[in-house]
């Protein structure tokens, strides 16, 4: 059974169809890029899968579920599938502690005090357990995406959705991200991750998928999408990236 | 000029009783305060509501906030501060002083819930997604992520209204009840001095002042918890 398949998934935004017709299957433990140029739908793809864009024609199954149907409960699907934005979105009014224990509180209702463990254990397996107690703004871009990671990880999810993690970060901070991504990748959480770093995604990548105007123009081992690819949209992709000192 | 506004023995006769009249100032404050935070963020939370299920809700809320902004604060006081009573209905009250507090709940819930709204919208709707990816509800999106930042943002304009409010309790003397500027009313005319307004003026100062500093204080507050590292 796959952790995660699309089928014929559309989606518009007004008269502006972003996504024309995407299949992709992801299996357990699978780690996939999305890769391609902003505006490609790499973005409306993962935001598609949480159900925070409802999708106009397809269907999407979540370990063999559709969640998709009418009438499928969404918070429901949401507590499976852990996403963590470009732009972090932490809660500012809460410390790191409780950004963390919400979602297991509130939603999956665990006691307070286990959450608070829990939370605990995850923020010092990531390096943070000095910043439990401290407000968002005080932290650095890095450790906030760091925190945002945590916090999806806390409520067990069967699949991690990553969205551009490091686009938003100096440059210096990207590694330490990085590295908590690779880590994840080693548990064998299974990851859909939009990315631009393409040293980063031939590394981790089971599967690269080249995003090219609303459809998965190419798919397969990111040593060959990433060198040798068939087609020349994606050709041309990575020649621009090359010669943007980006791989 | 100094002895109409400024007679210092008759500023020091007309205090008490003004102060006493002013209790009510302050009690009907109260009162219709805490009426109006519950009222208002109710209002604004309808108003918040997405989709066209909810577009009837939506629409009364519309119409409730134009209609009790638009209308004079004295209007609605006198409507149903003479209306009400003169009713003769049963079980409803005949008290002046309730039914101009009713109005002012009224007509403040308008005001307030515009504030509320404003808080609402300027909490990005990123926030909202970032809830709901974790599994909450619209509902404990709205209690546990956006509003608790809508309601701090808005905490200096919120005090803007307050202290509005605390002046018109004054306009429900009109309607009779001997509060503070009715009672130095009272005083003015049987002494043909004025002076008992500037009593009845320092006492409503006297009050605003502090609420405008506990509001720097909160703001600083909550300024502070974000910005110092704590040690964990």
């Amino acid at each position: 059974m796959n952790a995660l398949e699309l089928h014929d998934v559309h989606k518009s935004f007004g008269d502006h169809e972003v996504l024309r017709g995407i299949d992709l299957d992801v299996a357990e433990h699978e780690v996939v890029c999305l890769i391609g140029a902003s505006g490609s739908g790499k973005s409306t793809l993962l935001r598609c899968v949480n159900l925070l864009e409802p999708i106009d024609a397809g269907r999407i199954l979540v370990g063999g579920d559709v969640v998709t149907a009418r009438g499928a409960d969404v918070n429901r699907v949401r507590r499976r599938i852990g996403i963590v934005f470009q732009a972090y979105n932490l809660f500012p009014h809460m410390t790191v502690l409780r950004n963390v224990t919400l979602g297991p509180t509130r939603v999956l209702g665990r006691p307070r005090a286990d959450a608070e463990e829990e939370a605990r254990a995850l923020l010092g397996r990531f390096g943070l357990a000095a910043r439990a107690a401290d407000y968002p703004e005080r932290l650095s871009g890095g450790q906030q995406q760091r925190v945002a990671i945590v916090r999806a990880l806390a409520m067990r999810p069967e699949l991690m959705l990553l969205d551009e993690v490091t686009s938003a970060l100096d440059p210096e901070l990207v590694a330490e991200v990085l590295q908590v991504i690779r880590e994840l990748a080693a548990g064998g959480m299974t990851m859909v991750i939009a990315t631009h770093e393409m040293s980063f995604a031939r590394d981790i990548a089971d599967r690269v998928c080249f995003l090219d105007d609303g459809v998965i123009l190419e798919q397969g081992p990111p040593e060959r999408i990433l060198s040798t690819p068939d087609e020349p949209r994606t050709q041309q992709f990575l020649q621009r990236i090359i010669a943007a000192g980006r791989m | 000029m100094k002895r109409t506004f400024f007679d210092w023995d008759q500023f020091k006769d007309s205090m008490p009783e003004i102060a006493r009249a002013f209790l009510l100032n302050v009690k009907m404050f109260c009162i219709a305060e805490v009426f109006i935070l519950v009222f208002a963020l109710l209002l604004a939370v309808l108003r918040s509501l997405p989709g066209p299920v909810f577009f009837p809700l939506r629409a009364i809320a519309i119409v409730y906030a134009d209609f009790f902004r638009g209308v004079p604060t004295i209007l609605v006081i006198a409507v149903l501060g003479f209306g009400a009573p003169a009713l003769q209905l049963q079980n409803v009250p005949l008290s002046t002083t309730f039914w101009g507090i009713v109005a002012l709940i009224l007509v403040y819930t308008a005001y307030v819930s515009e504030v509320y709204r404003a808080g609402i919208e300027s909490v990005h709707p990123s926030q909202e997604a970032a809830a709901r990816s974790l599994g909450l509800n619209r509902w404990q999106a709205l209690r546990f992520v956006v509003l608790p930042q809508a309601v701090r943002r808005v905490v200096p304009p919120l005090l803007n209204d307050f202290i509005g409010l605390q002046k018109d309790t004054a306009l429900v003397g009109f309607l009779g009840s001997v509060e503070a500027f009715k009672q130095s009313q009272i005083d003015a005319a049987a002494t043909f001095n004025y002076t008992s307004y500037l009593a009845a003026a320092v006492l409503f100062v006297a009050l605003t002042i502090p609420l405008a500093r506990f509001t720097d204080w909160l703001i600083a507050r909550d300024r502070r918890r974000r910005q110092t590292a704590r040690v964990a």
